[in-house]
């Protein structure tokens, strides 16, 4: 499997870490409910089919991409930048 | 059916083996069924017998969307042991274990349940530590753990790299009653014992939604019709997400896929299981000869039931830094299985929160030693609809209520279990 990198082109999938679900960066705000963290933190759609994940470019730039793929055929459909700015809850 | 036994055996050779008949009916599903099962893995099929056992007067299905057995439970290494850590996990791998004993003469089958011995080595003098912390533990709890030394293990394992320049072997855990178990018997076992008993084994039918009605699930919808259901089971392995997302719910679980290799057959030279301390690499030996094994996960949510080649690469090194003999092999296959890794490393056994709907799964590597024992648990949790002690840790809001079984301390990272 390879990753095609926005700006590096195509990058084997060994330079790379997955993370897993890009759900982690939407965490809550800190004075969500204790529930609302729990759902964050353990809970996942675990779809079969396209699937929105992060993947650390550890191996290469350090970037944090939001691959999405389809977790039956593993065709990449889609590749961004994660998006590092702050947020009020904080980010994963 | 009749029983196995030497004099059947015997009869049956004389009599040009023309007395066998199948091992199970080939039923069609009903329309109504006191419990229906989901998956004809060996959880759901030890499920299905337990509970038929245990209550003769239920109807119950089991429901297999492919043949049975051609999930994780056909896909396995087959290595069966009790040498965990934690006193919820070591107390049921325990229990199952203990099943695996009897199995045989439980079933009346040839499972060749072989307590062969599981090795696990240490390379640092961290993992010693860590590992003599592992073996007390495990013997306190009343399991079997020796610690052997390198004089010892050399002796017993020539055939090994003990100095390695990176991973030198400096000792090892031997659990003498861990071993490995022929992984199809398992399936045809309870397959033949639960449709004895009048379970309707149904294959090639696929659960494809659940009726639910004022939070009870009354019927399972599936490729061959609806089939309705007091009680539903579901024990799919890596499909357990897939499941609940028809029933609405989340779990704490990603699907990822894990790879097995075997070699060409060679003469027996491997007695036990062993393992490497130094990365995620485990081997045995078939009694046709392959050399089996296995190591990491490829480390991203897959269904797809194959693996990719840096994995295979990256077992392999693991292969070799522990026994380069390996590299004269010729390598004859690999397969992937899709597993349901949960976010603590551990199973869930447990109602679900849809009223009538329970819930086996999140077996991550480590489910097909598990079968004998979670097949008695499980069974007595959908007939009395509370959890048997020896599951009462593997409950679904243990991760609400901060009671994770993180075996390896890795946190809420599936692919790192
Ligand atoms: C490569 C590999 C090596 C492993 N090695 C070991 C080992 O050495 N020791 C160990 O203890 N464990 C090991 N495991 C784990 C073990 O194989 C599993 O945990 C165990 O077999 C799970 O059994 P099961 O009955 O739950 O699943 P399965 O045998 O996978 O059965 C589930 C069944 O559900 C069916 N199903 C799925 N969806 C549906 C649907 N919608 N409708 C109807 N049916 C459906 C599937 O077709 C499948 O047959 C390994 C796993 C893999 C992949």
């Amino acid at each position: 499997m390879r990753i095609p990198h926005p700006d590096l082109g195509l990058r084997d999938i060994e330079e790379f870490t997955c993370l897993g679900d890009a759900c982690l960066c939407e965490r809550p705000q800190a004075s969500a409910d204790h529930r609302d963290f729990c759902d964050y933190l353990y809970l996942r759609d675990n779809p079969a089919g396209p699937h929105r994940e992060l993947w650390f470019h550890e191996h290469g730039d350090q970037s944090w991409l939001i691959v999405t793929r389809d977790t039956c055929t593993h065709e990449i459909l889609s590749v961004e930048y994660a998006d590092m700015r702050p947020t009020e809850g904080g980010r994963p | 059916m009749t029983g196995f036994s030497a004099f059947r055996l015997l009869a049956e050779a004389l009599r040009g083996n023309r007395g066998w008949t199948p091992h199970w009916r080939k039923a069609a599903p009903g329309s109504h069924y006191d419990v229906v099962i989901i998956g004809g893995g060996g959880h759901g099929l030890a499920t299905a017998w337990h509970l038929a056992r245990a209550c003769r007067e239920l109807r119950i299905a089991v429901l297999e969307r492919n043949w049975i057995g051609l999930g994780n439970t056909g896909r396995n290494t087959t290595v069966i042991r009790a040498n965990y850590l934690l006193p919820s996990n070591q107390r049921f791998y325990e229990y199952s274990l203990r099943k695996w004993e009897s199995f045989e003469q439980d079933l009346n089958y040839n499972a060749m349940v072989s307590q062969r011995g599981v090795l696990n080595l240490w390379h640092s003098d961290g993992q010693r530590d860590a590992h003599i912390r592992r073996g007390n533990t495990i013997r306190l709890s009343g399991g079997d753990a020796e610690l052997l030394d390198v004089a010892a293990l050399r002796a017993r394992y020539p055939f090994l790299d003990f100095d390695n320049a990176r991973f030198p072997i400096k000792g090892g855990l031997w659990h003498g009653r861990g071993g490995t178990v022929r992984h199809d018997a398992v399936v045809w076992a309870y397959a033949r014992a639960a449709s004895d008993l009048g379970v309707d084994i149904v294959e090639n039918c696929e659960v494809t939604g659940f009726e639910i009605e004022a939070g009870r699930c009354r019927a399972v919808q599936t490729t061959r019709g609806r089939v309705a259901a007091e009680r539903t089971a579901i024990c799919v392995a890596g499909s357990s997400g897939r499941l609940a997302a028809m029933a609405g719910l989340r779990l704490p679980i990603e699907s990822h896929v894990l790879q097995a290799f075997v070699t060409e057959g060679l003469k027996p030279f491997i007695d036990d299981v062993i393992g490497f301390g130094a990365g995620h690499f485990y081997i045995s030996q078939s009694d046709k000869g392959g050399l089996v094994f296995g190591g990491d996960l490829d480390g991203y949510n897959s269904y797809a039931q194959r693996g990719n080649l840096p994995m295979v690469r990256h077992v392999c090194a693991g292969a070799m830094a522990l026994m380069p003999a390996i590299g004269r092999a010729r390598l004859l296959r690999s397969w992937g299985g899709i597993m349901d890794m949960t976010m603590d490393g551990s199973p869930i056994i447990d109602r679900l929160p849809v009223e009538g709907m329970f819930l086996n799964g999140g077996w991550c590597y480590g489910g097909f030693k598990a079968i004998p024992g979670a097949g008695d648990c499980f069974a007595r949790l959908i007939a009395s609809g509370e959890p048997p002690p020896e599951i009462a840790a593997f409950r679904l809001d243990r991760f609400q209520r901060g009671r994770l079984i993180d075996e390896a301390g890795s946190g809420p990272r599936p692919n790192l279990h």
